[in-house]
């Protein structure tokens, strides 16, 4: 089938309300003031994330107290939060983990949860990476152990997003009957959490100990397949984000180009910076076309989505990682400095083209799928 | 703009029913019939009455094509050697031309008659064709040219040839410049194939020894060539139109992926393999980002805003193609040592030999794609400059007579 890649008003007004927002609350001297508190976000914006704009329930089913909205409207807003780089628990709890309450866990979890996550009460971190440095599901080692009439946990994660700071871990591991998900609750006996201090500041991280950590199965039977969608419809809003990045990127290059002046004239007069500036184009339109078919993928329910996933956080990863450091070749020495905003967007780059794995590690996901 | 009046699409239907009922493509040749269809105005709906339409909105063609199609199952489509007479001829005569020259000329371009080709490039004016030096001399009432044309497609087959030359070498450049209709049998005129990279010639070269052109053959006033010249470059990109193959994983990325699975096993390392498989599959990926990109962009134009998505595609397009191309002989190895087809020299034709043949010859000829239709590097000009606004160079050229600009 075609996708149509059509947005319609409701979508425009939803970007134009969450970017006007966005400039308001999350400007550069905010994120650099959220980047270096210890939570990594501020409680307050979230709250009002969660309560005015609806957003931290945004993919929340209304039964479950969110939204009820699609991808299509994820897309939207997580382009406006990868161009003001906010630092929010978003891509953790309200999509990642959102995800995988809605793919896999029981009614009584979600119940739990889902409604206080819309609420902004309650953030949630799935952990399923390990020390091994495997982003694929068939990486998860830690295995469960039975203790009475539950489950007991001992092992490590990696790479939590928010993990630290979490109510709530959705651990992954392993048992006979294959993958499952098991939720452990803050303040949980042997559970030891450390915040990792991270390449991009703008995204907490976090690594988990589990020893003989108490952990209630909220799954029923192998996750191993609904796993494998959650992480890709991860990816496909990642990339959105991505794409938000890459075109806040291009736009700061531009102008800068426009207005720098030297040996008497503007630096983008050269074909040396403009052609930069045009590869960046390119790179940032193909960026759009590759997140927008994924996340219309989602939303349709196309049966390619998972390739189209693959396809989008490879093009988008690159994209970003690109534009950023193009942005700061064409701004000079002033883009080196701790001063100027160009290396929190590389940083966020590069940390999210690693996050559940790189350009070319999505790549092969792809050649797999299609049978390259 | 044009204003176009109404019709009901029945009415158009009824009268395409009308056409066949007179001549109908299974029993009349194409000619024949292309000339019929001028007179039922049924050619280009959207040109006047007389002219081969009804004076109607572009958008209507498509009813007649479709009316033709449902009842008949021949169609004469437009011959492959009037692409350019059909694209680009038509309109600058009926923007331009006399009533003489619309009323004789128009009706044989469509039918396929007459062949036209279009002599703007030159050698020593690739990407500034305003820079141009074939000289045009009044003398009496005729212009006397003499001057080099290149890269010009179906000379070989033309009888009428759109030129633009010099008429006033101290005017600057874009200013001194006259849009000429070339009679491609008059004295004077010698068409020679161009061989390419390929041994084949899909073009020519066309020489002008003291060839004489009568002023009424002047489109558009003395010194106004570049404005007529822009309508038809106008009407070119619209004929070329956008990119990337409209299935998932087809086109060239189809016979990418046929000599992946063919490869011969064993014939690298695993680690080389490992590589080799990784640009495969960014070709993929970059084909379905073109593809995805003219979605994106025929999306947008339909909702009346169309972005940037657009002309980013021919830059993309080209360096993508070769890129797929280079692939495709590194998965062959060894076997891309040899030249099936062999290098002698002749005209272009269609090409039907094996897989492995075929990426061969699309690896040589797909040097051109960043180079036909605007350089990489002037795309990225204009990019630069007409989308995201960046500072054009300073110009050396600029408010200078032609005649002092330094050229190769």
């Amino acid at each position: 089938m075609a996708l149509d890649f059509s947005f319609s008003e409701e979508h425009e007004e939803l970007r134009a309300t969450v970017r006007a927002f966005l400039q308001e609350t999350s400007d550069e001297q905010a994120v650099r003031q959220h980047m270096a508190s210890e939570p990594g976000y501020d409680s307050e914006l979230w709250q009002q994330l969660a309560e005015q704009l609806g957003l931290a329930g945004l993919i929340i089913p209304e039964e479950h107290g969110g939204a009820g909205f699609g991808y299509v409207e994820l897309l939207v807003v997580m382009e406006e939060m990868g161009r003001a780089l906010l630092c929010a628990p978003f891509l953790g709890t309200s999509v990642l983990a959102t995800n995988a309450l809605l793919a896999c866990a029981d009614e009584l979890t979600q119940k739990e949860l889902l409604a206080d996550i819309a609420a902004g009460r309650k953030l949630v971190s799935l952990a399923h990476a390990e020390a091994n440095g495997r982003w694929d599901l068939a990486g998860v080692e830690l295995r469960t152990q039975a203790a009475g009439d539950g489950f007991e946990l001992s092992g490590s994660k990696r790479w939590v997003l928010d993990g630290h700071g979490a109510d709530v871990l959705l651990v992954v591991a392993r048992s006979d009957a294959g993958l499952e998900l098991f939720r452990v609750d803050a303040g949980a006996k042997g559970l030891d959490r450390s915040l990792v201090p991270s390449l991009d500041l703008t995204r907490k991280l976090a690594h988990i100990e589990l020893a003989a950590t108490p952990a209630r199965r909220v799954s029923s039977g192998d996750q191993t397949a609904a796993l494998e969608r959650v992480l890709a419809l991860t990816c496909a809003a990642l990339a959105a984000e991505q794409v938000g990045g890459a075109q806040m990127c291009l736009e700061m290059a531009t102008e800068y180009a426009k207005t720098r002046l030297q040996f008497g004239r503007p630096i983008g007069s050269y074909q040396a910076i403009k052609h930069k500036c045009a590869d960046m184009l390119v790179a940032v339109e193909f960026a759009k076309s590759a997140a927008y078919a994924a996340c219309f993928a989602a939303a349709n329910d196309e049966q390619d989505f998972q390739e189209l996933a693959a396809l989008a956080k490879s093009t988008c990863s690159e994209a970003y990682f690109h534009a950023a450091a193009d942005n700061i070749q064409i701004h000079g020495g002033m883009g080196f400095t701790w001063e100027h905003p160009a290396h929190l967007y590389f940083k966020r780059a590069k940390a999210s083209d690693l996050l559940f794995g790189d350009a070319a590690h999505h790549r092969e996901v792809l050649a797999g799928l299609i049978g390259i | 703009m044009a204003e176009y009046r109404t019709m009901e699409e029945a009415e158009l239907r009824q009268r395409t029913r009308a056409l066949l009922d007179e001549v109908h493509p299974e029993r009349t040749d194409s000619i024949s019939f292309r000339r019929a269809q001028y007179e039922h105005g049924l050619a280009w709906v959207h040109f006047p009455e007389g002219h081969g339409g009804l004076g109607l909105s572009p958008k209507m063609n498509v009813v007649v094509h479709d009316e033709i199609s449902k009842h008949s199952k021949v169609v004469h489509h437009d011959p492959p050697a009037s692409i350019i007479g059909i694209g680009m001829g038509a309109p600058v005569v009926l923007t331009y031309g006399s009533e003489e020259m619309k009323r004789t000329l128009l009706q044989r371009i469509f039918s396929g008659e007459d062949i036209w080709c279009q002599l703007f490039s030159e050698p020593s004016a690739g990407s500034d064709v305003a820079g141009l030096a074939t000289r045009a001399v009044r003398d009496g009432d005729d212009w006397i040219l003499n001057g080099q044309k290149v890269w010009t497609t179906v000379a070989h087959l033309s009888k009428w040839g759109m030129l633009v030359a010099r008429t006033n070498p101290d005017a600057a450049k874009h200013d001194g410049l006259s849009y000429f209709l070339l009679d491609m049998e008059a004295p004077g005129v010698e068409v020679r194939p161009l061989y390419q990279i390929t041994g084949e010639a899909e073009f020519n070269e066309v020489f002008l020894t003291d060839v004489r052109i009568p002023h009424e053959r002047m489109l558009g006033k003395e010194g106004q060539g570049w404005q007529v010249a822009i309508t038809t470059l106008m009407n070119e990109r619209v004929a070329i139109g956008g990119g990337g193959s409209k299935k998932k994983g087809g086109g060239a990325t189809a016979q990418l992926l046929k000599l992946w699975q063919e490869r011969q096993p064993g014939a690298v390392s695993a680690s080389q393999e490992a590589l080799l498989r990784d640009r495969v599959t960014q070709c993929y990926i970059d084909n379905e980002l073109l593809r995805l990109t003219s979605q994106r962009a025929r999306a947008a134009q339909s909702s009346g805003n169309p972005g940037p998505e657009g002309s980013v595609s021919k830059l993309a397009q080209a360096e993508i193609n070769k890129r797929l191309w280079e692939t495709a002989i590194d998965v062959m190895g060894a076997d891309g040592l040899s030249f099936e087809e062999g290098y002698e020299l002749r005209q272009a034709a269609t090409h039907s030999g094996s897989a492995k043949a075929l990426a061969k010859y699309q690896f040589l000829r797909s040097r051109a794609n960043s180079i036909e239709g605007g350089t990489s590097e002037i795309m990225r000009n204009i990019l630069g400059e007409r989308v995201l606004g960046l500072p054009g160079e300073p110009r050396v050229d600029k408010n200078v007579p032609w005649k002092d600009v330094p050229r190769s």
